[in-house]
């Protein structure tokens, strides 16, 4: 059996630090707003002008702001990372410094009966599928059994 | 009750409503609105040839035809040089749709215009379409998160449980208040009673949304022909008036998560506005009109899921955030209460024919406010308003008065 190779699912979205891994941002360097994902062309705050928006690194920990779950597979392009679809966890997570929701995969394992709106959550790496020997990486919220 | 004419110049007419009943029906889209357009144009008491505007709402499923939708309805109706134009807003293309033709009536450019929307769809969840496409939010967030969309009505549907206490028999009872409510409507595709246990033990699909609290994709038309004051003055005596139309987008920083993102808005530099977009919507239209909620007999709204039709309630001014459940519970939107709410049956009744919905829902207030809309009349209605939320920040709200 050959180690896989992991590979982004999405490429400049997070770091591939997979001990402290982060999703990557800008920040505009007039007026300090955030973006996420770093794909804004021009600093998206009306009363701004800037278009130097810098890429950095967005908080690794934030709070619950909402939650569901996947009862059934979702439709391609979503691809099963098993054999047959296992229910999964979402989130939607507040970034206080940054003053962004993000919306993230929950680490399996974790319910919805697990979360509360809230809760601390910490940015982990984590398979979203593979493919041959390549496993495609995303990340993923887990709890860290603190609460706001 | 004798028409008010003094608003003049600066008002459209709803001069005829049609639409096409909604259901799985299989066919082509244009088939609906060409039917729906007939029906419109039957109920307008004028002919095709009278169209000088045809205002079209896109569905971006169905091709070319689907692009140039205007152009489409045109040349199946059969071409009289009548100009023409194509919208496309998502779930609010109608209403864009129906702006063009208003604006274009407003400024004197022409008399009346047909505007049409109809859409045929696939089974089961909305799904992208196909390719690889990692620039597109859209395609990446089924890629990267199985974000459907329950999934993001299952989040603000979470949200408001956490915030104010709703609970899921309180999401079940706007189910079955909307579908009694679109029992008696010959165009809803689902005339079923339900009862709360049976919503409650249908299966849960994204937390806590279950299966029948979430709008299905359906086929269907609708179609509306609107005129100038003066046109209409000679046409009808009972008219329904345009009092306002919303297309606004948001305000930055929209801090709301909203299909198909993957984060809000920041709110580090600048404070989140102090009305949200949703809130906006109807704010427009109401300001616009010179009416306030207060004035309302009836609301249509997207209750895209059973919970969303609950913050729509607050977000349209019907009551303060946090009230919702105490209204619906009262009885104060069911029809004979207070302000009834989607007393169509809402897309509950309905599911959603994306490019035809916000005309649908014009053509249900128009319905209700001449006293038509029977086994579901709203008894002395004057005023109504429709609201939906389009993705991509499109919002939609038609204020109608007789
Ligand atoms: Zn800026």
């Amino acid at each position: 059996m050959t180690t896989a190779t992991r590979v982004p699912a999405v490429e400049g979205w997070f770091t591939m630090d997979f001990d402290r891994p982060a999703l990557i941002g800008q920040r505009c360097g007039t007026c300090g707003t955030y973006t996420f994902p770093a794909t804004a062309f021009a600093c998206p705050n009306p009363d701004c002008d800037g278009s130097e928006l810098d890429r950095v690194e967005l908080s690794r920990t934030g709070t619950v702001w909402s939650y569901t779950d996947a009862r059934y597979q979702p439709p391609p392009p979503y691809v099963v990372p098993g054999d047959e679809h296992e229910p999964f966890a979402i989130a939607a997570v507040e970034l206080a410094g940054e003053g962004l929701v993000v919306m993230g995969q929950v680490v399996p394992g974790v319910s919805v009966d697990d979360l509360a709106v809230g809760d601390e959550v910490e940015l982990v790496l984590d398979t979203l599928f593979v493919e041959g020997d390549t496993e495609h990486v995303v990340w993923k919220w887990r709890p860290t059994g603190r609460s706001a | 009750m004798a028409t008010d004419w003094t608003l003049g110049m600066t008002t459209t007419v709803v001069l005829g409503v049609g639409m096409h009943p909604w259901g799985k029906w299989g066919r082509n889209f244009v088939e609906y609105g060409v039917h729906a357009a007939r029906e419109a144009l039957r109920d307008a008491g004028i002919g095709w040839r009278d169209v000088q505007f045809v205002s079209g709402a896109d569905t971006v499923r169905n091709g070319y035809p689907g692009y140039v939708a205007g152009a489409t309805f045109a040349r199946a109706l059969g071409w009289t040089g009548a100009r023409v134009a194509s919208s496309y807003a998502a779930c609010a293309s109608g209403a864009t749709a129906m702006e063009a033709a208003r604006t274009r009536i407003l400024a004197g450019l022409c008399d009346v215009a047909l505007v049409v929307g109809a859409d045929t769809t696939p089974k089961g969840f909305l799904a992208p379409s196909s390719g690889d496409r990692p620039d597109d939010p859209d395609w990446l967030r089924f890629r990267l998160l199985g974000a459907t969309n329950p999934t993001y009505f299952a989040l603000a549907a979470r949200r408001r449980m956490d915030l104010h206490g709703a609970t899921e028999v309180d999401f079940a009872r706007v189910k079955v208040k909307n579908a009694r409510h679109g029992l008696a409507n010959p165009n809803a595709r689902y005339a079923k009673a339900v009862t709360e246990d049976e919503v409650l033990a249908s299966p849960m699909v994204a937390d806590p949304l279950r299966l029948l609290e979430i709008c299905a994709t359906s086929d269907g038309g609708a179609a509306v022909v609107l005129a100038s004051a003066d046109f209409a003055r000679r046409h009808t005596t009972r008219a329904v008036r345009v009092a306002a139309i919303s297309t606004v987008t948001p305000t930055y920083p929209n801090t709301i998560i909203e299909l198909p993102d993957f984060a809000t808005d920041s709110s580090a530099a600048s404070p989140p506005p102090e009305r949200s977009f949703k809130q906006s919507i109807t704010d427009g239209a109401y300001a616009e009109a010179g009416v306030g909620p207060e004035d309302l007999s009836l609301a249509e709204v997207y209750d895209l899921s059973s919970a969303l039709e609950l913050d729509w309630y607050e977000d349209i001014g019907l009551c303060k955030p946090g009230e919702a459940e105490r209204l619906l519970n009262d009885g104060d939107t069911t029809i004979g209460g207070r302000v009834p709410v989607n007393p169509s049956g809402g897309l509950a009744c309905f599911g959603e024919a994306v490019p035809a919905q916000a005309i649908a829902q014009v053509c249900e207030v128009t319905w209700q406010l001449r006293g038509q809309a029977t086994g579901r009349q709203v008894e002395g209605a004057t005023v109504g308003v429709t609201a939906n939320q389009g993705l991509f920040g499109h919002g939609s709200s038609v204020l109608l008065v007789r």
